[in-house]
């Protein structure tokens, strides 16, 4: 999203995370325009240092659900912010959150689709098919 | 449900905390069941409590519903993680119905996170002991001994110093700011409920009563020129 002219900025309590969003980049992220603040989404001084009142959309992408549906609600009711999408890998919490009128992404329901599609796809056996 | 009937409760989180208020309610004669995610610790406590405990994430639908959310009458969510603790109270809230959560807030810094998002009451142990220290050290200011932000009404403390307007004075003769109100003296090891009759004197501990704004007009006038 960067490449495409937007402004990121991105929050993580380990500052090494900085060299893996560096990678494959000609030219380092701060560099190429993105910006970069070590700290914890919870902590609203973080949140706020990363710019989240200026933001026009807010991906919470931590690697725990709780974390995620707790901030996501943070930036929607306390910074206003219009656009907040919430990553959360167990499938009966992002249905439920979303009928609450959260954006989710469900990384485990897209899995199993995918793989299920895969699996409908495949060849039957030789000299087994046709039945 | 009638005051002192017994209640389902469902305990989230089974450390010391969780565990031993278990107990306590069980006691009590209430209904508990506890859920712990961690499996070694999960072990130790199903010794004691057998069927009353339940292994499993309690921020996953499926655990507490197999904990029975459904007929709780009270979720309980003390976890040491307090994004879980706000999530197991959010969904029992609102997803089934349960009338009355407590959460435990473990970081002070997340308490506007639990205010946010009105998981209350909730509990926060540095809280309480800063209470604790605020009461047990005396000093001349105001001790807030309770505090009810929705109603919008708090009980205070304070210690009434030497050289205070007020000493001498009968409560009939107080001009109490609009808005407080006193409700009991401690005198010498004891309180009591202060009469028109009654004189204030120098080193009495005075509760009040008072809406949100209040304080600094009671500050003012009970501790007068010798708070300043």
């Amino acid at each position: 999203m960067l490449a495409e002219g937007h402004e990121i900025s991105c929050l993580d309590e380990d500052p090494d995370s900085l060299a893996r969003l560096e990678v494959g980049l000609e030219h380092g992220w701060v560099e190429s325009g993105g910006s970069f603040t070590v700290g914890q989404a919870l902590e609203v001084d973080a949140m706020l240092a990363a710019g989240i009142e200026r933001a026009h959309a807010f991906v919470a992408s931590t690697d725990g659900d709780n974390t995620n549906i707790v901030i996501a609600q943070i930036a929607r009711k306390r910074f206003n912010v219009p656009t907040v999408i919430a990553r959360i890998m167990d499938p009966w919490r992002a249905e439920w959150y979303e009928r609450q009128g959260m954006r989710t992404i469900c990384p485990t329901r897209s899995a199993i689709e995918m793989l299920s599609e895969q699996v409908r796809a495949a060849e039957p056996r030789p000299g087994q098919g046709g039945e | 449900m009638e005051a002192g009937s017994p209640l389902e409760i469902l305990v989230v989180g089974a450390g010391k905390v969780g565990w031993n208020l278990t107990r306590e309610l069980i006691e009590s004669g209430h209904t508990v069941r506890l859920i712990e995610q961690n499996r070694r610790r999960y072990l130790i406590v199903e010794q004691e409590l057998e069927r009353q405990v339940y292994y499993g994430d309690a921020s996953e639908l499926w655990v507490l519903e197999r904990a029975g959310v459904q007929e709780a009458d009270m979720v309980i969510a003390v976890t040491g993680d307090d994004e879980d603790n706000i999530l197991i109270c959010q969904v029992a809230r609102e997803k089934y119905g349960v009338e009355r959560i407590i959460a435990r807030c473990n970081n002070p810094r997340n308490r506007p996170h639990f205010e946010l998002l009105d998981i209350k009451p909730y509990v926060s142990a540095t809280d309480l002991i800063l209470r604790l220290i605020e009461h047990e050290v005396p000093r001349h200011g105001l001790i807030h001994l309770l505090d009810l932000p929705g109603e919008r009404l708090q009980v205070i403390e304070m210690q009434i110093a030497h050289g205070s307007p007020v000493v001498g004075q009968s409560v009939r003769d107080l001009t109490m700011p609009a808005g407080s109100l006193l409700i009991s003296v401690l005198r010498d090891g004891t309180g009591f409920v202060p009469t028109a009759q009654t004189v204030l004197e120098a080193g009495d501990e005075v509760l009040a009563v008072l809406e949100s704004g209040v304080e600094e007009a009671l500050t003012a006038y009970l501790q007068g020129a010798a708070g300043a």
